[in-house]
């Protein structure tokens, strides 16, 4: 496997570290004028999600993480795993719900999401920042309240609960923001 | 390389005020009768500081180096009677690249005769005063910064509570290799950023960081480097001397810079010896500090990052 200096250190490079695939978040490089170079890194932790803060030399390296994203598409959960299909070769892959982690709650079959493999198998999932996605319950629309500005919670096809509007109805189609479960937004059914 | 690669990634109105600020410097040293010289980027002698490392190049065949910074054609010109003198331009270090770095860069390096490192630290607060409108400056000893923020007296405390000191509050992916190394991974990691607002003026550093600055006891009997470092919000932005001027002490130091990188299997450029015989003619005493215009410029203008402030940096140059 390869490896990289601290000074190809760049965001979202994947290295090990103690034992685990990290992906780099920032490398600052910091040198006193007359001392030494340390370049101060911070990496998310692929394994657990928490980012760890290291010091190297400059010039130290971290062998390369065997990890890569593909992109693929949700095809089912069986109770156990999440199924994953690769849609140039057909290649399926098995997620546990370690793997998919909160992304779950935005899994919608067909659609397209990024699976972080290591060392072959899928190690995380990231589902797109925003997704289109319609509302199987939520209580009766309030009409003509649109200016109040008022929310209620809503489920979603894949299980999601976000606030939206009060004028929203049953079976309408709405756009989240995956990374915030805010509401974006009314959409047109793809 | 993206389309974009071929435009400044500093903005027009960056540059302008860039022009504006190398303006009031070169004014600055106008009024006070500091004249300015041009001293050679490509030489035949490079460094032997054990952390910087020179850019090579050739020339007709012959192996020259790119200045890391004009000290030591300053001090040839400083012993050849040129008297108060400064330069403003390019110098180039090897594998220095960040936030705060760009490998060439823009020095601003003066000599004052006759003066000392104390007195010269306080023309720096006046400089960066008038080009960064501060006013607050705090002036202190390294010790007294280690004292104050981590309990600890840098030049008598023993190496395993240096470790200990450095190993409680930093996560390293090595073991500091000496008391030189963890000195340095508590000033950067803890000390400048503890260093608060405006100005700081760190003088009295621990003799093994001497450098080319005069060794002298300090007020408690330690030998202290006297020479001093400027910060602006704990970003280092200048490096000064009471300048050695003993021709044989200059020749040890060569030597034990080069022991150290021959130990280390780094590389061993030949020393200035031309600087040297210069010593040995006679330079005055005096002080000298070297500042980094492109930092200067980031604090002037609010920049974030050293891009910022370069029309076109390593990456895109």
């Amino acid at each position: 496997m390869a490896s990289y200096s601290t000074n190809e250190f760049k965001g979202g490079l994947k290295v090990m570290l103690d034992g685990d695939p990290c992906s780099i978040v920032e490398n600052e490089f910091v040198k006193p004028g007359k001392g030494q170079a340390f370049n101060r890194v911070k990496l998310r932790n692929l394994k657990t999600g928490r980012v760890w803060e290291r010091t190297f030399r400059s010039g130290e390296s971290l062998e390369a993480a065997d990890v890569m994203d593909r992109e693929m598409q949700y095809l089912y959960n069986d109770g156990e795993f999440f199924h994953f299909m690769e849609p140039e070769t057909f290649e399926q892959h098995q997620a546990s719900s370690d793997a998919v982690g909160d992304a779950a709650k935005w899994l919608k079959e067909q659609d397209l999401y990024t699976v972080t493999l290591y060392n072959g198998a899928p190690l995380a999932v990231t589902p797109p920042n925003h997704v289109i996605l319609k509302i199987t319950d939520t209580d009766p629309g309030v009409r003509g309240d649109t200016a109040q500005g008022g929310t209620k919670p809503a489920t979603l096809a894949t299980g999601a609960v976000v606030k939206v509007p009060l004028f929203l109805e049953i079976g309408e189609t709405i756009k989240v923001d995956t990374r915030t479960g805010e509401y974006l937004g009314r959409a047109k059914e793809e | 390389m993206t389309a974009d690669h071929w435009h400044p990634s500093a903005t027009i109105e960056a540059l302008r005020q860039r022009a504006a600020l190398l303006a009031k410097i070169r004014h600055f040293f106008y009024q006070r009768r500091v004249l300015e010289v041009e001293v050679p980027v490509l030489s035949q002698r490079a460094t032997s500081d054990p952390h910087i490392e020179s850019i090579t190049a050739e020339y007709s065949g012959v192996s020259t180096y790119l200045a890391t910074s004009p000290e030591f054609g300053l001090k040839r010109l400083l012993a050849a009677g040129m008297g108060d003198c400064y330069s403003l331009g390019k110098a180039f270090r090897q594998g220095e690249a960040g936030r705060r770095h760009n490998p060439e860069f823009t020095l601003l390096e003066w000599y004052r005769c006759g003066w000392d490192d104390r007195r010269l630290m306080l023309e720096v607060a006046e400089l960066l005063g008038l080009l960064l409108g501060i006013s607050r400056v705090q002036t202190l000893s390294y010790r007294a910064l280690f004292l104050r923020e981590l309990q600890l007296d840098p030049h008598s405390a023993s190496d395993k509570e240096l470790a200990a000191c450095v190993r409680r509050t930093i996560a390293l992916s090595f073991i500091p290799a000496d008391r030189a190394e963890c000195l340095d991974l508590l000033m950067s990691h803890r000390l400048e950023p503890a260093m608060g607002e405006g100005i700081t003026l760190l003088h009295d550093f621990p003799a093994h960081q001497a450098a080319l600055a005069k060794v002298v006891a300090d007020e408690q009997g330690t030998p202290v480097a006297r020479r001093f470092e400027a910060y602006v919000g704990g970003l280092e932005l200048a490096n000064g001397y009471w300048e050695l001027t003993d021709s044989a002490e200059q020749l040890r130091r060569f030597q034990a810079d080069l022991q150290y990188r021959r130990t280390r299997g780094r590389p061993t450029p030949p020393f200035d010896e031309r600087l040297l015989l210069a010593l040995q003619a006679g330079m005055p005493e005096c002080a000298g500090v070297a500042l980094g215009v492109d930092r200067l410029m980031m604090l002037a203008g609010g920049y974030g990052s050293i891009e910022e402030v370069i029309a076109f940096p390593i990456a895109r140059a």
